[in-house]
């Protein structure tokens, strides 16, 4: 069974925007934006750099046809900034020339003239001015006033979490090329063609039909291309429109670096109170999550931290008020966990420093308030098939964790410098846009008269697999072979209206309606096989490997035949299946329902080495038990559940976005900020597949994999602390992520 | 002259007259449609854009992984060029089947770098370990996998490596399926070009004169391709490292790889090897030189850092004349040298370092690995009967240049080694150094860390004669 996908990657034969061969003429734009965090803009002067030799246009605001707004859910981003700049990074022109380096030349020579305005950098400064994206959210269960006196310890503070650069390995960028009608076909990097396509539309004045959108597959997306794709394919194509030429974009990664937006940053205050037993009784929590210049996905993201804010545990009183603070830096967006790890880090936070106030071990408080069945989530879904206790248990057994602890606390009694520490970490991950209507898909199976078979659905293909899992879900369908099986690029002309690749629902949902297509071309051949083989019941037809059974006996029929029949017989071969979820449903202004189609749980236990005289550690081992459901392909699975813990660990320790009071990303490069390489990959990485024989929505019980896992990298965090207050007991560390190397050495001695 | 650039890419001649400042990346990925070859970030940090560079010696040709987006074309001339398309064959490579087996690869965009790199290991190594296969990808970044992955498809494909390799390392390679069959045509076909050998424009006084250019190609690579640039020619048959009486002579155009595995480096200063392996990556060791990097004149280049630890003089020429400079004598202020336009850095001397000279040398940043110091300081020193009687210490990314620590060293000349001498050059240290805060650390930070990082010396040299807990 091998993946195809797989062997054209390390062949170089896998094809990215910026890999396909253009038509001859085909143009090179460049974005030119500002250097200005916050200022009204007086004038843009085009003139002089519209005379250079090789430059074919250049558009600003006024230029645009149709409406110059390309916010999502609410309506207040500018495509190109028009009479103010909020941002540094903000569009201002588009450069449309010969070759890129004439176009950014050419960006050079416009002037752009901005009155400055103070910037806000910091979320609680933007709450401060009211500058709110909207209203706060509040999310409650029980009640929290009502049970303060019933808390025999009661621990508050504030607890930072920095941004995180998506980096994605392929920058942004779109190819546009003019068709006949006045209409355009986008080749896009998005992880959602049907936002490109309304974005251009409206963009550029003109319906959605007249808008193709094509993606082959993406270098990666982890979220950043969820929303923020369309804008560069919305400037494709109004310049290749405009100048009846193909033109492709592509974002030069330090661009892209100071461009886009990043996993938002949060700034939190927390108030836990728990019972003699160490029971929570009462968790109260205020998030201020720095939005950026304006919505894109907060408002969506600012619920999930919401959602998530109590982990894996069940706490009966709950207040958690979440404020999406509206700033001078890019519009932060979606990444992998959605608001999900800010708010699981806060309550890992308060944990901590109640074990710390009470001198015991954060493992003990976080053992004793896992969630059980039924239990209640502050949403007011109950936890149904729990495997929060299931997965913790299994951790603790499987890899020995007291002993583990144990020669960890003797490697700590010898070693005076460097110390080692240990943290478990459980995951509780809600599976379903919470935005309720995007929780559907479609898919077009067409089976092709020599018995291939292709299949077109809304999932984009960015590495994780999701093909692949579809052509297991068709191959398994209809019994052939997988090689039988190609998956078309994702269309807008094959499937309209589609979901963005997002929310790990990917497999779930797409999966799922390319099983539903396939099932009606099967019903239909069932009945081509009978009467074919001249049999009365069609119901006792099956295909196994290729085969045409009849009541469990193979007969002479072979998948090929079968195909070449039915279509000789006029028999449809192609089917366009739609899927919604089921059971599933969230009233927003009463923040209950049920809005997770399931949840995905485990625990991860994280062991770490710091060297308290310089400031680094190693992350030693990750040993993970995860509730897989029951995978269709554990080599994908595992691999996602790599990367994402690589990736949370880096969220956690040296991915830093540091930004000067004037609003510029000062690690805006490779060389500045800095991602887990191979050297910082632990020795030891185990994935226990949990055996959970549960049935769920998930596509043939398989679990989504996409975010979960990421969140089992905030385990590190808490291992580094161990090691540090190893090293001095007696310090109370403030909780600010990430731990970079610099933090934790001025955290140790100053 | 000859103004044609010819080289090898896979197994076609290409001749190009295209500015020889022109980076390899582009001109493969644009002019070529070679486009397994990727642009992930364009200064040497993400490996995405790894090509072999084969160049003939002798009979041989030796490959190096390099990033081609830092590669000027220019030095190509000559050379073999091998892209990832070059590595395909009917077959997969036993690499390629081991990230396949592994599902070490995810979104495909990296993937060809990490091969491309590991191909190299084959083609190089004489130790089929894990870590020096893990050494050769150390460049390359993989943003899906988090490496995990990736570390078991290299241990698989060491299982390949077996027997042990005999006779001529690209036959046998060939015959494992690592390498396609056109491979042993190279050598021949190199030596043809060779008598058309590019020699560039005659540039009377170029405005950047390249050497390596791992850094200028990140920072200027717009401005290179629209001046006149030049080559620092090969150094012809004269060896590029040697001795001379007690000094190592070595050529400015050395690259840190040639310096690295040097049977005189590793001799002379045995300590160094490992502790290279900080410096960027394998590719970008494979291309910067000495000479690079100390005009380069980064406050916090590892290489500069070493070298004004260990006394180390700079021979420039110009017009056959050669003027004697002290490493620590040539930082002006940040970026200013004391160097005309027109001289030329031929040649560097090392002072062997007498039998109980101690060296160390210490790195933090970010990362670990492929990472640029916050700070970074090297000692040199010698002790009879407890006291020191030699001493250098230096530091980078405390200053606007790299600096020698010059009232530190000269306070604890003739000391004894002991906690309180040492807590006191941390005090004369701290009076002597003006970080500023910037991406890589806030002032305060490099100042303590520069506090840590001598102390580490002491620690590291003389673990029985100064107390890690009273200095801390």
């Amino acid at each position: 069974m091998k993946n195809y996908d797989l062997v054209r990657h390390v062949k170089g034969e896998s094809k990215f925007v910026d890999d396909i061969l253009t038509p001859e003429g085909c143009l090179h734009a460049y974005v030119l934006y500002s250097q200005i965090a916050h200022g009204n803009i007086k004038s843009v002067n085009i003139n002089t750099a519209l005379q250079m030799e090789g430059v074919e246009g250049i558009f600003i605001a006024k230029d645009i046809p149709g409406e110059n707004q390309i916010g999502g859910i609410i309506q207040d981003e500018e495509l190109l900034a028009s009479c103010k700049v909020d941002f540094i990074g903000q569009p201002i022109a588009i450069v449309v020339a010969k070759t890129v380096a004439l176009a950014k030349e050419a960006s050079k020579k416009i002037i752009v003239d901005i009155e400055e305005l103070t910037p806000v950098i910091d979320p609680r400064v933007a709450f401060e001015k009211g500058e709110l994206i909207m209203p706060p959210r509040v999310f409650s269960l029980g009640d929290v006033e009502a049970n303060w006196d019933k808390c025999a310890l009661i621990v508050e503070g504030t607890v930072e979490s920095g941004g995180q650069e998506h980096l994605y390995l392929e920058t942004q960028g779109a190819f546009a090329c003019p068709v006949e009608g006045g209409g355009v076909k986008i080749v896009s990097s998005t992880q959602s063609p049907t936002t490109v396509q309304k974005t251009a539309a409206k963009v550029l004045g003109l319906k959605m039909h007249l808008i193709e959108v094509d993606v082959l597959r993406l270098g990666g997306g982890f979220g950043g291309k969820e929303d923020q794709a369309s804008q560069w394919a919305a400037m494709a194509a109004m310049a290749a429109l405009k100048l009846n030429k193909p033109v492709k974009l592509i974002l030069p990664r330090q661009d892209d670096l100071r461009m886009t937006g990043k996993r938002h940053p949060y700034s939190s205050d927390y108030k836990i109170g728990l019972n003699k037993e160490g029971k929570i009784i009462n968790y109260e929590v205020t998030f201020y999550q720095n939005a950026g210049a304006s919505a894109d996905l907060s408002p969506a993201i600012l619920d999930r931290t919401l959602f998530h804010c109590t982990n894996s545990y069940f706490v009966p009183n709950v207040k958690a008020t979440a404020c999406s603070c509206k700033t001078n830096l890019p519009p932060n967006t979606a990444f992998r966990g959605f608001g999900g790890p800010q708010g699981m880090f806060v309550i890992e936070a308060a944990i901590y420093k109640a074990a710390e106030k009470l001198g015991i071990d954060p493992c003990l408080i976080q053992e004793k308030n896992l969630l059980a069945e039924g239990d209640e989530f502050s949403y007011g879904q109950k936890a149904e098939q729990c495997m929060a206790k299931a997965s913790w248990e299994s951790a603790i057994s499987k890899f020995n964790f007291p002993h583990l602890k144990k020669e960890i606390d003797e490697f700590n009694v010898a070693s005076k410098i460097v110390k080692k520490g240990i943290a478990l970490m459980p995951i509780c991950f809600g599976i379903s846009f919470t935005t309720t209507f995007l929780n559907q898909a479609s898919a077009l199976v067409h089976v092709y008269s020599d018995g291939s078979v292709g299949v077109s659905t809304g999932a984009i293909e960015m590495g994780q697999g999701v093909n692949m899992k579809i052509r297991q879900v068709v191959a398994s369908v209809f019994s052939i072979k997988i090689d039988r099986i190609k998956n078309e690029t994702t269309n807008t002309t094959r499937n309209a209206n589609t979901s963005a690749t997002a929310a790990s629902s990917g497999a779930d949902l797409n999966g799922k309606a390319a099983q539903l297509a396939c099932n009606n071309i099967l019903n239909r051949l069932k009945d081509a096989a009978a009467k074919y083989l001249s049999l009365a019941n069609s119901d006792q037809i099956e295909i196994k490997d290729e085969v045409i059974y009849y009541e469990n006996k193979p007969t002479r029929l072979l998948w090929n035949e079968l195909i070449s029949s039915a279509y000789m017989q006029r028999v449809s071969l192609s089917s366009h299946a739609y899927y919604a979820p089921p059971g599933i449903y969230f009233d927003k202004d009463k923040a209950k329902g049920k809005p997770f189609a399931y949840h995905v749980y485990g625990t991860a236990i994280i062991q770490v080495a710091v060297d308290c005289l310089k400031g680094v550690y190693e992350i030693e081992s990750v040993k993970i038990v995860h509730d897989f459901g029951k995978s269709i392909n554990k080599a994908i699975d595992r691999s996602q559940t790599e990367g994402a813990v690589m990736q949370g660990i880096g969220w956690m320790t040296m991915e830093e976005l540091k930004y000067n009071e004037n609003g510029r990303l000062l690690t805006d490069a490779l060389s500045t900020y800095k991602v887990p390489d191979i050297y910082f990959a632990p020795k030891e990485f185990e994935v226990e597949f949990l055996d959970n024989p549960n049935d769920s929505l998930a596509v043939f019980n398989s679990k989504a994999i996409g975010e979960p896992p990421f969140m089992y990298g905030i385990g590190a965090y808490f291992a580094i602390m161990n090691a540090m207050k190893s090293y001095k007991p007696e310090k109370h560390f403030e909780i600010i992520s990430p731990m970079t190397p610099e933090r934790l050495l001025l955290s140790l001695y100053n | 002259m000859k103004t044609t650039i010819k080289f090898i890419c896979n197994d076609r001649v290409i001749s190009t007259n295209i500015h020889p400042a022109v980076s390899l990346l582009d001109f493969i990925r644009k002019q070529e449609h070679l486009t397994g070859t990727k642009e992930g970030c364009r200064e040497g940090d993400c490996g995405a854009c790894t090509v072999l560079l084969g160049e003939l010696k002798g009979n041989e040709v030796i490959y190096k992984n390099v990033n081609s987006c830092l590669l000027p074309i220019g030095d190509v001339a000559g050379k073999h060029v091998v892209t990832i398309e070059g590595l395909n064959s009917d077959v997969l490579s036993p690499i390629q089947e081991s990230f396949i087996s592994e599902t070490a690869t995810q979104c495909g965009f990296c993937t060809p770098g990490f091969i491309v790199s590991l191909t190299s290991f084959v083609l190089n190594t004489n130790h089929f370990t894990f870590d020096s296969a893990v050494e050769s990808i150390a460049g390359n970044i993989c943003r899906c996998t988090g490496h995990i992955s990736i570390k078991r498809a290299v241990s698989k494909m060491l299982t390949f490596i077996d027997p042990v390799f005999n006779g001529n390392r690209i036959e046998d390679l060939i015959n494992k399926n690592f390498l396609p069959k056109y491979f042993l045509e190279i050598p021949v076909k190199l030596k043809g070009l060779s008598s058309e050998t590019y020699e560039g424009k005659a540039v009377n006084s170029p405005e950047f004169v390249i050497s390596g250019g791992t850094d200028l190609f990140v920072q200027k690579w717009e401005e290179l391709i629209k001046t006149e640039v030049s080559f620092i020619p090969p150094s012809g048959d004269k060896e590029k490292i040697r001795v001379s009486g007690n000094f190592v002579i070595i050529k400015a155009n050395t690259t840190i790889t040639e310096f690295k595995e040097s049977e005189i480096i590793n001799k002379h200063f045995p300590a160094l090897n490992e502790k290279l392996k900080l410096f960027g990556s394998l590719p970008i060791r494979n291309r910067a030189t000495l000479g690079g990097n100390i005009i380069n004149a980064s406050p916090i280049g590892d290489m500069v850092n070493i070298l004004l630890a260990l006394d180390t003089k700079m021979y420039f020429i110009k017009d056959n004349g050669v003027r004697e400079l002290p490493l620590n004598k040539f930082y002006l202020a940040y970026k200013t040298l004391d160097k005309q336009k027109d001289e030329i850095l031929d040649e560097i001397s090392i002072p062997i370092p007498a039998e109980d000279c101690l060296f160390n040398y210490e790195k933090v940043s970010k990362r670990t690995y492929l990472d640029i110091a916050s700070v970074n300081s090297s000692i040199l020193l010698a002790v009879h009967n407890g006291i020191i009687n030699k001493i250098n210490i230096s530091a980078g990314g405390i200053a606007p240049v790299p600096k020698l620590l010059a009232q530190t060293g000269e306070f604890l000349l003739f000391k004894k080694i002991s906690t309180d001498n040492v807590s006191e050059a941390i005090k004369i240290a701290m009076q002597e150094i003006n970080p500023i805060s910037d991406a890589r650390g806030s002032a305060d930070y490099k100042k303590l860390l520069l506090k840590q990082l001598i102390i580490a010396h002491f620690v590291t040299l003389f673990p029985d004669f100064v107390s890690i807990e009273e200095l801390v």
